[in-house]
């Protein structure tokens, strides 16, 4: 071991000083390497958390070099578009319905929510109009299952059907796959829980036109490699959460030959491409099934403590976690603080929604904010310091850095990946998830976007249950 | 009437707590004060002094409380707004400060990964389960906590050696490990004396007054104050012993501590007769073996460790000739310099005269450490200065690295009257506070200032007797 008593004595002394910063002010002063650790009682100083985190100690960390060598061996890649049907067999076979977020029973879901799984219902045809859609979901005419029960994700209210084209990204290191609806655009959409004609036409596009042309088009690419786009895209100022602009382009940029080889006429080449170059979201979604596709392969790795998935459903946070494969811990879901559009204000607000958080759980989002400073003001995070402390804020709850992803203003180095329960309860840093902000009425739209908080007490109910698997 | 006030979700060390509550304390109107975090054992101290209101009990260990009895509402309605002022004041970082900063320790080391030690200084329940982290990632610790359980102590002991790392303390108040002085250490210059010592200001004595006479140290090594107790049995004194004793640096090697239970003394002392270094063993309170390995002071340890005497001692003064059979106080920040300068005049044969170690639990419930807060001392030596009965005081004075920045200049605030004084200072020429300036300080005063602790008790006894 390099770190032994005669190599101490050799010196330096190079200290982490936890506690007092007056030792660390003196360090310094003499000329010693130190770092000041302002320490706050771990776990907010609750005996049962502390008992969890002392049993959970250095096996777990051979688990999690493992999960994070598989997360970080990723190799995603967008191969394809098919409709959601042939990808999901369980949609075809009955009038089944994936929503973002935990389980939750209609009772408990929030009006965007509703206001979409009605409009989902009247694009299938299972009922004709939006009164009759509601009387049959609550009435258990429909089945509703979260979108990552079945591979999939899905931003905001996340609905995915059986004939919605879906994206592919497939983790070629793995063989596994994600797959996310495509982004509808800005504006009126249902995954704001918009459910009119307006709505359910664009869908029908998407169904009919659009998703057929971008899936020929991708299939023809041979499929478009995304660890070298992220890379490319935080060099350019996204994060992939709330700026995806770069992305967008990049991605338009690479697919746009084959697109126009796909089209069958000027006219719908054009209209594919205005709908594409129109909108600084279109990489969101592509983004999603990638975090996706990358943090499957950890689930169900024995005494890991590795955060597989962080998702919402505008009632309940939940969150799933490497060792405990299926089992969701949910509390909850906060608001979140940021800024509004015009005439909006946080009464208007829905409470937090998405499964858009697997960005974050695969170091992307708020956990890449140094990357994206123009994002920084936007989701009332500040400046571009306040940026950097919301990256380094989240280094300290994750298992590694993706060398891959590098941050260009942090001296490149990679993003902060690999959330660790156990270190969100030690130090009571919950993480910080960039999100649009839905208004609170279906049908309404985006009102805002800020940067919520996962809830602490999702990652203190896993810790409990990780202690208790491992005793 | 009494206000609480419990702020959610804030911590603050309790030092800087600490410096705030004797602030609002100062306060006209304020009878007493206390800001604390509310852990149950703190909920428990503002109880006993009858500073705890509902709002209060309330409180977890995740908040702070604001406690103020005051005379009357409006007065503790300033010294609410005082406290918010105060308390503000200390999360604003020194100026030009640019310490790197984390949360936790895996955020520190991420800032650090080369980092070979954690100086640990948070409250003792917390302490076992910080420390182990820092082993288990390979880190050497200087716990300096204390409060610690003797099964945590001797758990987290043995956990350093089977990953052969250093275990310091709990309860380690200094240490200067290759040249760097850590927690209350004073500035030494480098040189071949390693210092083993279970006692922080018995380690920072030796280690000064080897400096005052010309030598170096090459490390010095705290263990905790009950490293040589049974239970414990000296596992941090003998993985201090063998690795001085492998130290290229070190030449000879001074071990300082209470007098242990016989069966550890007996493992202690085999496993330093097997090391080829000469040692020194200052064995405070146990009375002189055969050997000439063996001191019965730190500053016979210092003169044997060094082969010299220090100065001799100094002359009474004219007023020290006529105390002659009066009663001697001695009012110490240090514990080790208190312990010793008793066991001085018990061993002339004195009895009568009050020793008091103002370091002590006792003392210092919910208060700062008298090292870091002299002022504390203050109003003890101020009554000792007025009390007829007494002939005479003592008192020493701490140097170095977390120590307060003028501790003679706040000392002599209290000596008022021709009352002889008898003082030591412990510290180098090169530590912040500067040694000859602080003894300059007293001798203007009138203070006769000895060469050491010991000097300064065998003076005080020679001429009581």
């Amino acid at each position: 071991m390099s770190n032994s008593i005669p190599n101490l004595l050799h010196g330096p002394v190079r200290v982490v000083n936890v506690g007092l910063a007056g030792f660390a002010r003196d360090l310094a002063a003499n000329g010693a390497a130190v770092v000041q650790v302002d320490w706050t009682p771990p776990a907010g100083g609750d005996p049962r958390l502390l008992a969890a985190l002392a049993t959970l100690g250095s096996s777990v960390d051979e688990a999690n070099r493992v999960a994070m060598q598989k997360i970080l061996a990723a190799e995603p890649v967008l191969a394809d578009v098919r409709r959601a049907g042939e990808l999901v067999a369980e949609l075809d076979a009955r009038r089944l319905l994936l929503h973002a977020g935990p389980p939750i029973e209609w009772a408990r879901m929030c009006g965007p929510l509703k206001g979409a799984i009605c409009g989902a219902i009247v694009f299938e045809g299972w009922a004709g109009d939006l009164a009759s859609a509601e009387k049959l979901a609550a009435g258990g005419g429909v089945e509703f299952a979260p979108n990552h029960h079945f591979g999939a994700v899905g931003p905001m209210t996340g609905i995915t059907t059986r004939s919605m084209p879906l994206l592919v990204v497939e983790n070629r290191a793995f063989g596994n796959r994600a797959v996310c609806a495509l982004n509808e655009g800005l504006g009126k959409v249902m995954r704001f829980g918009g459910n009119d004609a307006e709505v359910l036409a664009r869908l029908a596009w998407l169904r009919d036109e659009f998703g057929l042309l971008l899936g020929k088009a991708i299939r023809n690419s041979g499929g478009i490699a995304l660890n070298p786009l992220i890379a490319r895209g935080l060099s350019m100022g996204d994060e992939m959460h709330q700026r995806n602009v770069a992305c967008s382009s990049l991605l338009l940029r690479a697919l746009a030959p084959s697109i126009a080889r796909s089209a069958g006429d000027p006219a719908s080449l054009a209209k594919a491409f205005e709908f594409m170059g129109s909108n600084d979201q279109f990489f969101l979604n592509v983004a999603m099934a990638m975090g996706k596709s990358m943090l499957d392969p950890a689930r169900g790795i024995p005494g890991s403590t590795i955060v597989t998935t962080m998702s919402r459903n505008g009632t309940d946070f939940g969150i799933r976690v490497a060792a405990l494969g299926d089992a969701w811990f949910t509390a909850p879901v906060e608001m979140p603080q940021g800024l509004y559009f015009s005439g909006f204000s946080a009464a208007d607000a829905n409470r937090d929604i998405g499964d858009s958080a697997i960005l974050e759980a695969v170091g992307l989002g708020g956990f890449a904010m140094a990357a994206a400073p123009a994002v920084a003001g936007f989701v009332g995070a500040g400046g571009f310091a306040d940026a950097v402390g919301y990256t380094r804020a989240m280094s300290e709850i994750s298992a590694a850095r993706n060398p891959k992803w590098a941050i260009p203003a942090l001296e490149f180095a990679g993003t902060p990946t690999g959330i660790d329960v156990r270190r969100v309860v030690e130090t009571g840093i919950a993480p910080a998830i960039n999100t649009g902000i839905a208004h609170r009425m279906p049908g309404v739209g985006q009102v805002g976007a800020g940067v919520a908080r996962a809830p602490l007490a999702c990652f203190e109910k896993a810790l409990l249950a990780l202690a208790d698997h491992a005793r | 009437m009494l206000v609480n006030r419990v702020e959610r979700g804030r911590y603050l060390d309790s030092v800087a707590l600490m410096r705030v509550s004797r602030k609002l304390e100062a306060l006209a109107g304020v009878k007493s004060a206390a800001v604390m975090i509310g852990s149950p054992s703190n909920r428990e101290l503002l109880r006993g002094a009858g500073l705890l209101a509902r709002e209060g009990e309330a409180a977890t260990p995740n908040d702070l409380i604001i406690a103020i009895l005051a005379h009357d509402e409006r007065s503790g309605a300033e010294a609410m707004r005082q406290a918010d002022a105060l308390l503000s004041e200390t999360q604003v970082p020194a100026a030009g400060e640019s310490l790197p900063r984390a949360r936790g320790l895996g955020g520190g080391l991420g800032l650090m990964p080369q980092a070979n030690l954690a100086l640990i200084s948070v409250p003792g329940e917390f302490a076992p389960h910080e420390a182990r982290r820092a082993l288990e990632r390979g880190l050497h610790v200087l716990l300096f906590s204390d409060n610690v359980p003797l099964e945590d102590e001797a758990a987290l002991k043995r956990l350093a050696s089977e990953r052969g790392l250093l275990m310091m303390g709990p309860d380690c108040g200094t240490a200067i490990i290759a040249g760097t002085p850590l927690a209350f250490a004073n500035v030494l210059p480098r040189g071949d004396v390693g210092i083993v010592s279970a006692s922080g200001t018995g380690l920072q004595e030796v280690a000064s007054l080897v400096a005052r006479m010309g030598g170096g140290i090459s490390h010095g090594i705290g263990v905790g104050g009950r490293d040589l107790d049974a239970r414990i049995g000296a596992l941090g004194t003998l993985a201090a012993i063998d690795a001085l004793a492998a130290d290229p640096a070190t030449a000879k090697i001074v071990l300082i501590s209470k007098p242990p239970a016989p069966e550890v003394a007996l493992r202690v002392l085999e496993r330093i007769k097997g090391t080829s270094k000469p040692c020194v063993v200052c064995f405070l309170g146990m009375e002189r073996d055969q050997s000439p390995m063996f001191a019965t002071t730190l500053t016979e340890a210092a003169e044997r460790t060094m082969g010299k005497k220090l100065s001799p001692l100094p002359s009474p003064s004219r007023e020290m000739k006529k105390i002659k059979g009066a009663r001697g106080e001695g009012l110490y920040c240090g514990g080790t310099l208190c312990a010793e300068a008793e066991l001085i005049f018990r061993r002339k044969g004195l009895s009568g005269h009050r020793f008091v170690d103002l370091g002590d639990d006792e003392y210092t419930r919910g208060r700062p450490h008298p090292m870091i807060e002299p002022e504390i001392r203050n109003d003890h030596v101020a009554r000792a200065m007025a009390n007829p009965e007494v002939g005479l005081v003592l008192v020493d004075v701490v140097l170095g690295f977390g120590a307060h920045e003028n501790p003679a200049g706040v000392l002599l605030r209290a000596l008022k009257g021709p009352k002889p004084v008898v003082a030591s200072v412990t510290g180098t020429e090169q530590d912040p506070q500067v040694w000859s300036r602080q003894v300059a300080l007293l001798r203007e005063a009138g203070v006769v200032v000895a060469a050491s602790n010991a000097h300064a008790a065998e003076l005080a006894a020679s001429v009581i007797s």
